[in-house]
């Protein structure tokens, strides 16, 4: 069995059903890029992915990890921009899945959240205010915390929303190195060309039908022609 | 005027114990709402609260049998409304706001006219606190202090990122609805002293004072806590010395230290 795997399933959003019939799996270690246009469902299905909706047809399940073993990298809210918190409260806060009905953190977790801050290079920042960051060192940080979290999953929704060129290339460059360390990896992207760059699978959905394959795959299909600039969508 | 005159008076031993208590449970609280942006729902409560407690006066029934259960019941709806965060809801919670202060003011000039009662349930008077609300407010305090203490790292987690927070398995919805419901117990308790037009000031000011200075959440939260105490008390004996209601005395006292936060944030910056 796959690490993820989704069988059939049917969600809906507002009473509206917004993926019907969805089949995909996805092995340990591979990179998932999940693209398509705004409404097309992409964050439904991750809603899914994670568990706060449930599919009203078919089945989410994971082999080897539990649901909350996931590693998330939600999008930035406004209210997070000016949140008072240091560097190392977010990203120990990755470990809550891991302490039960305990109310404090062990060494272990500290020792862990230490680890991955050193992972992405953030260990010199970690009593740093969280809103003097620059966006890029934001997104380290909630990377970070997503790694806490995560036994072998990351999900990452729109890492690089808002930033630079030179910084979305330094984010897509270290999430490349996790997978390569074994990391598997399902993201959200609006970015056509960044998927096919980085991506083993492509999951391309649309409002009617959808496309999973690998990258080659993708590239022969008609589905990859509609993302792409000059394409007959978007 | 001396430290033993100001406590020689039983009210007054009752008004500091209820009020350093309730100061305790504003400051956590406020944090986690002031952060996210439900500032509001304190203020739409102690509206609430007034209505309640006008209603159970003309019906002669006890004030907190009736303003308890209507205010936590608020609490939940205007969770729910903040929670939806569409346009409109802080529309709706003034809707909520203003109806429980007009059906409040109704039932009291309906009784006896406007005049002592409604101002002491507007501005508070720290004569209303009997033996009770001095056992009950010890109560509340220490659920509220063992909440934050258990729950620390969960309430930062839900406070910053709700979503994340769900994701490894945080009961978010539990959480807001524990604090909902602690906030509407501590408004309850503290706006017969502090007056339904002054008590979310309790919740709103501390928190926000420290984040003027306080870069992270540990600091801003003790920060807060300590700010809220000593404001409570230097306010209470301000109130004590010039014969002003209390809940005005201490929110000007929570407004200069709110200035003077933000002047020495200011420079800090520069």
């Amino acid at each position: 069995m796959a690490l993820v795997n989704c069988e059939n399933i049917t969600l809906s959003y507002e009473g509206r059903n917004v993926i019907s019939d969805l089949t995909f799996h996805l092995g340990k270690g591979e990179y998932l890029c999940i693209v398509g246009e705004n409404g097309s469902g992409k964050s439904t299905l991750l809603k899914g992915i994670l568990g706060f909706v449930k599919p009203s047809e078919g089945t989410i399940s994971f082999d080897g990890i539990a649901q909350n073993e996931i590693g998330y990298l939600p999008q930035q809210t406004d209210r997070q921009k000016d949140f008072p918190a240091s560097v190392s409260e977010i990203v120990i806060s990755g470990c809550l899945n891991r302490m039960g009905f305990r109310p404090f953190y062990s060494s272990k977790e500290k020792n862990l959240a230490a680890r991955n801050m050193e992972r992405l290079g953030i260990s010199s920042m970690v009593q740093k205010p969280y809103n003097e960051l620059s966006g890029g060192q934001q997104q380290r940080v909630l990377l970070a915390r997503a790694l806490c979290a995560a036994e072998s999953l990351l999900v990452l929704d729109e890492p690089v929303t808002g930033l630079d060129p030179v910084v979305t290339g330094e984010l897509y460059e270290l999430i490349r190195k996790l997978h390569q360390e074994g990391m598997t990896i399902i993201m959200v992207s609006h970015d056509v060309s960044a998927a096919l760059k980085y991506a083993d699978l492509i999951l391309h959905l649309h409002h009617n039908g959808y496309f999973f394959g690998t990258r080659r795959e993708y590239e022969q299909s008609p589905f990859c022609m509609m993302l792409k600039p000059g394409g007959d969508e978007e | 005027m001396h430290i033993s005159d100001f406590l020689s008076y039983p009210f007054m031993v009752n008004a500091l114990i209820v009020g350093l208590l309730v100061s305790v449970c504003c400051a956590l609280l406020g944090v986690s709402l002031v952060l996210r942006r439900f500032s509001m729902i304190g203020d739409g409560l102690s509206h609430v609260g007034f209505g309640a407690l006008a209603i159970a006066t003309v019906a002669g029934v006890a004030p907190l049998t009736v303003a308890v259960p209507v205010v936590v019941l608020s609490a939940f709806i205007l969770l729910r409304i903040s929670e939806r965060g569409r346009i409109g809801g802080d529309a709706a919670i003034a809707l909520i706001s203003t109806s429980a202060l007009a059906i409040g003011v109704m039932a009291v000039s309906m009784n006896s006219g406007i005049n002592t009662d409604i101002s002491n349930y507007m501005f508070g008077s720290i004569l209303a606190l009997s033996r009770s609300d001095v056992i009950l407010s010890v109560v509340l305090a220490v659920i509220v202090l063992l909440f934050f203490l258990f729950f620390y790292h969960r309430i930062f987690a839900v406070t910053f990122d709700e979503t994340f927070a769900r994701a490894t398995g945080v009961k978010a919805g539990l959480y807001n609805t524990l604090t909902a419901m602690f906030t509407a117990l501590t408004v309850v308790l503290g706006m017969r002293m502090m007056g339904a037009l002054l008590i979310s000031a309790l919740i709103i000011f501390p928190p926000l004072t420290a984040m003027r200075i306080c870069r992270t959440f540990r600091t801003v939260t003790v920060c807060s806590l300590l700010l809220s105490l000593f404001s409570f008390t230097a306010g209470l004996f301000l109130s004590f010395l010039y014969g002003t209601p209390a809940g005005a005395g201490i929110v000007v006292t929570d407004l200069v230290f709110f200035l003077l936060f933000s002047i020495a944030g200011a420079i800090r910056r520069k």
